[in-house]
């Protein structure tokens, strides 16, 4: 009997050496994969168990964190005046994910990031807790809370951006409607119910949605900056106020359509200055005619149509068609048609005129930092293109400024500081049957010629009356107010 | 010189009879590190989730090394020649147990289920009923031989343990699937622990009256010895009741269990190798069948094999009407994220386990906070055992003792790589718990039960050849001297 006894002795060995086997191929080999594995829960664990870093406005965060009693995430994002910095914080939740800057720089908050190893390896070895970086933003306090106060005193949906035109620093970012992320951080069934609430289904305001960079708007007579750049720097007119060819009315090239003019305003033959201070659709609708769709195009990309920005939160491309006929290009050319922009590529536009003719590439982050706040990476100002040569940028000024001064931009006139500004009525919907948005765009000028902020407001209001519903009336007070803290915070 | 001047006082065949040690000795020293480590271990699960060493240490060691040393003072005592491996080891993987059962008793997610919160107190419980047991069979069971009188009783008796979950009113599907419990006021029992002892006692006594029969009388047919029909009765009436286990208690690991070792012990009885080709070849048949059909077997064999669909599909309702369980992937997960060293006791989120995360899976446990270094330490402890058991068969003097040493040694095997093949996801998962590691009483208390036959049997192998009758003639010859 003892053969087979040692045969089974082998067998049994066998049986322990297959477990042996399968467990190295479990523990060593797919160990990594199974550990990394984004349904592992431990994953999300890991990503709560340490206090997550903090956005950083002026010195202050804007974020926080608060240690959870329920479930196993230990830790839960909390939020300063969420509602006015969701377009910059985005969200992270323990149940939904992260969104926008939270998302992208989630490596550095939650401090997995590789250029963290070494400190936390160092944090490992003297026993102190892991803890996220920083993400030091470049947005301005003031100019937010103005940007969305004034947004949330008109009480329409909207949106502002602000820039610093000499480096491309975004200083306001605010959209209306908006939520509190705080609301949906957590994993609880508050949690959810918030989420359940914000979701575009159920709440038609979709207050989620970050309408300064990822809703496009047309631009409406706000884009005639563009045209008007476009105009100068192919040589069609070379000042600002030589006299165009433009008769009034004017007939659109390939239709009987005549393009009007809002109201009885002298667009005949209107030097360019009076056509912007005025807002003369048949003058700019007649350049863009006679550019053509090519040369627009080509203007509008050196503003940033076209293309994604990346902030780097993603903005949504603003659109100028290619392959229109000359109708549909002077239609685009007045920010009608299928022209749309961003809030921000509007305010890109009047940041490229303040800073004399160079758009430079809009950025919200600073600087990334160890939690104690030894600088990781810092973001340098960077050239995107040049739409306009000095010349013509500043030829473009005096425009604008004109249409500060005495024209439909009254409303955001600083005094002791140049502003300038273009105001739009964008009509939108079946025959232009909603309501249309109140669009503004403006500069502001100190007396060293220094320009600080450009910014872009768009409104749209369901409750007004039609009539009412102008730039210079709804958007033109919040873009002032926004350039006005970024200036007094220079002080 | 003085080696012609003093003869020999004793005569050669005597020798045997003074030289065998019993190693009861290093049995206690081994105990001691069997009784340490856990206590270490326990104090660590404390420090790393309470900050502080837990209150209830003494105690726990206090019971771990009471325990250890009224077994090993009843084996010094009933069966001082027994292996000295078998208590340490069995106590070791009982004490580490115990552990991993009070670590996973202070998870708050297994709490709010009801799977934890004073099980470690109720497997101390069990524990000392287990040792109970075991004392009570080297105490009672002074030969095992004794046992082959009982084969036919233990036929009727291991048939009906088996057959009592399918009792109505007594049965309780506590489990998804698998119906291999009972239920007896707020006990619930799992027969089929004690079958396993009590099916072998009877495979034992029966293959040791029928091997001859079932090994000359047979046909060679292309190398293989064939048994005649009438020898193939008891294999095939063996495998139909472990069909109708795996059909009607839905319970694929006990049915492989004891098929298995129905096997092994057929083989070690009439070494022919045709029993193994046939067992093979019959319950690979058998489990493909009724895997095909029976829709709880299929869900597993298909979360073994997509363990990750499974996933999925418990997560989101689809209305198939079967149960989908996320455990397969859960134990994956934790034996991933342990890796090489393991996250440390304590320290681990094997709770995600959920439902039988102290029992069925508790290897994922030790996976996830000893890493690949502590599950195969666990395995070696568990192969060492196994090869003790047969090693005690190779010992044995007689064809039961051999044939019950290897069957409860084999059918421990198999459990071992059933339960961890499936946790492990090398084979499809059973409803069958680790040996000493899993919380359950009947697991416990039988497994100790396994273990005191063991040492009994191994006491018999290794006691020393009771002396010969003195031969008068061998007298003589030393009394008588040269003057």
């Amino acid at each position: 009997m003892n053969k087979p006894l040692r045969r089974i002795a082998i067998f049994c060995g066998l049986l322990v050496l297959a477990l042996l086997i399968r467990d190295n191929w479990l523990q060593y080999v797919k160990a990594d994969t199974l550990r990394e594995d984004p349904d592992n829960r431990r994953v999300l664990i890991a990503r709560y168990a340490t206090p997550r870093g903090d956005i950083i406005v002026g010195g202050n965060p804007i974020t926080g964190h608060t240690e959870t009693t329920s479930g196993d995430f230990k830790f839960k994002r909390t939020y300063k005046n969420g509602a006015m910095w969701a377009p910059v914080t985005g969200f992270v939740s323990q149940a939904y994910g992260a969104n926008q800057l939270e998302s992208i720089q989630d490596g550095i908050l939650s401090g997995t990031d590789d250029r963290l190893f070494f400190r936390n390896t160092l944090d490992m070895i003297t026993g102190k807790e892991k803890e996220g970086g920083n993400v030091v933003t470049t947005l301005n306090a003031a100019a937010q809370k103005a940007a969305y106060d004034g947004l949330k005193k008109q009480g329409g949906k909207g949106a502002v951006a602000a820039i610093e035109p000499s480096t491309g620093k975004i200083l306001a970012l605010a959209s209306f409607p908006s939520y509190d992320p705080s609301t949906i951080a957590g994993g609880g069934d508050s949690d959810a119910a918030a989420w359940k609430k914000l979701d575009k289904k159920n709440n038609p305001d979709d207050p989620m949605l970050n309408r300064a960079l990822r809703e496009v708007y047309p631009p409406g007579s706000t884009f005639k900056v563009v045209t008007a750049a476009a105009a100068l720097e192919n040589g069609l007119y070379t000042t600002a106020d030589e006299k165009t060819k433009s008769p009034d009315p004017w007939v659109m090239e390939g239709t009987t359509t005549k393009l009007p003019n809002e109201g009885n305003i002298p667009c005949e033959n209107a030097t360019l200055r009076v056509a912007l201070q005025y807002s003369c659709n048949t003058v700019f609708g007649k350049i863009g005619s006679d550019l053509g769709n090519d040369k627009m195009l080509e203007e509008a990309k050196k503003f940033g149509f076209t293309e994604e920005q990346f902030t780097p939160t993603r903005t949504s491309a603003s659109v100028f068609s290619d392959d229109m006929n000359p109708s549909q290009t002077a239609l685009s050319s007045i920010g009608q048609f299928n022209t749309a922009a961003t809030p921000l590529q509007m305010a890109m536009v009047a940041s490229a005129v303040a800073n004399n003719g160079t758009l430079m590439k809009p950025y919200m982050v600073d600087e990334l930092q160890t939690h104690n706040l030894d600088a990781l990476e810092k973001t340098d100002p960077e050239e995107l293109s040049q739409p306009l040569t000095p010349e013509n940028a500043q030829i473009l000024q005096s425009m604008m400024e004109t249409v500060v001064e005495d024209g439909t931009g009254k409303n955001a006139r600083i005094p002791n500081v140049k502003v300038g500004g273009k105001t739009g009525t964008a009509q939108h919907g079946v025959e232009n049957s909603e309501n249309p948005y109140a669009w503004f765009i403006s500069y502001a000028k100190l007396s060293d010629n220094s320009s600080p902020v450009a910014v872009a407001v768009v409104v749209e209001d369901d409750n007004a009356v039609r009539d009412d519903i102008s730039g210079g009336g709804l958007a033109a007070p919040i873009a002032k107010s926004v350039m006005e803290a970024v200036i007094d915070s220079k002080k | 010189m003085s080696s012609t001047t003093n003869p020999p006082t004793h005569h050669t065949s005597t020798i045997g009879a003074i030289g065998a040690p019993s190693r009861r000795n290093t049995e206690l020293a081994l105990l001691v590190f069997a009784v340490v480590i856990p206590v270490f271990a326990y104090a660590n699960v404390g420090l790393a989730i309470h900050d502080e060493v837990p209150a209830g240490l003494l105690g726990y060691g206090l019971g771990l090394g009471l325990l250890a040393g009224v077994g090993h003072l009843a084996v010094r005592k009933f069966a001082p020649y027994a292996d000295p491996l078998l208590l340490p080891l069995a106590t070791l993987l009982n004490g580490l147990g115990l552990v991993a059962i009070w670590r996973l008793d202070q998870s708050k997610l297994l709490q709010q289920i009801g799977q934890a919160g004073g099980k470690a107190t109720n497997q101390l419980i069990y524990t000392a009923m287990g040792i109970a047991l075991f004392i009570a069979v080297l105490i009672f069971l002074k030969d095992h031989r004794t046992l082959q009188r009982y084969t036919y009783i233990s036929m009727a008796g291991a048939l009906f343990l088996l057959l009592l979950p399918l009792v109505p009113g007594l049965g309780a599907d506590i489990t998804y699937g698998a119906k291999i419990w009972i239920q007896i006021g707020s006990f619930t029992i799992q027969p089929g622990e004690f079958a396993k002892i009590v099916l072998a006692v009877f495979f034992a006594g029966y293959l040791m009256v029928k091997r001859d029969a079932l090994a000359l009388a047979s046909r060679r047919f292309m190398g293989l010895y064939l048994p005649r029909g009438r020898d193939l009765g008891p294999i095939i009436v063996v495998w139909i009741i472990s069909i109708l286990i795996l059909v009607f208690e839905t319970d694929l690991g006990t049915s492989l269990l004891f098929f298995g070792m129905f096997v092994i012990m057929l083989y070690v009885a009439t070494e022919r190798t045709s029993w193994i080709v046939f067992g093979l070849l019959m319950s690979a048949a058998g489990a493909v069948g009724v895997a095909r059909f029976e829709p709880h077997v299929k869900t597993r064999v298909q979360a073994w094999l997509d363990p990750m669909r499974e996933y999925t599909l418990s997560r989101t309702p689809n209305g198939d009407g079967l149960v989908h369980s996320e455990q397969a992937m859960q134990a994956l997960w934790a034996f991933g994220s342990g890796g090489t060293l393991g996250a440390g006791w304590g320290q681990g989120h094997s709770e995600l386990i959920r439902f039988a995360a102290n029992s069925d899976f508790i290897l994922a446990t030790f996976g996830e906070e000893l890493g690949l270094a502590g599950i195969m330490a666990i395995l070696l402890i568990y192969g060492l055992i196994v090869e003790r058991g047969v090693r005690t068969a190779l010992a044995a003097r007689d064809p039961f003792g051999k044939l019950l040493a290897v069957g409860l040694s084999g059918a421990f095997a198999l459990q071992v790589f059933v339960v961890a093949g499936g946790v492990m996801g090398l084979i499809p998962l059973t409803g069958m718990t680790m040996p000493f590691l899993a919380y359950g009483g009947s697991s416990v208390i039988a497994n100790w039960a396994l273990i005191g036959v063991l040492i009994r049997i191994s006491d018999t192998a290794r006691r020393p050849a009771p002396a010969p009758a003195p031969n008068p003639d061998a007298e003589m010859t030393q009394v008588v001297r040269p003057s």
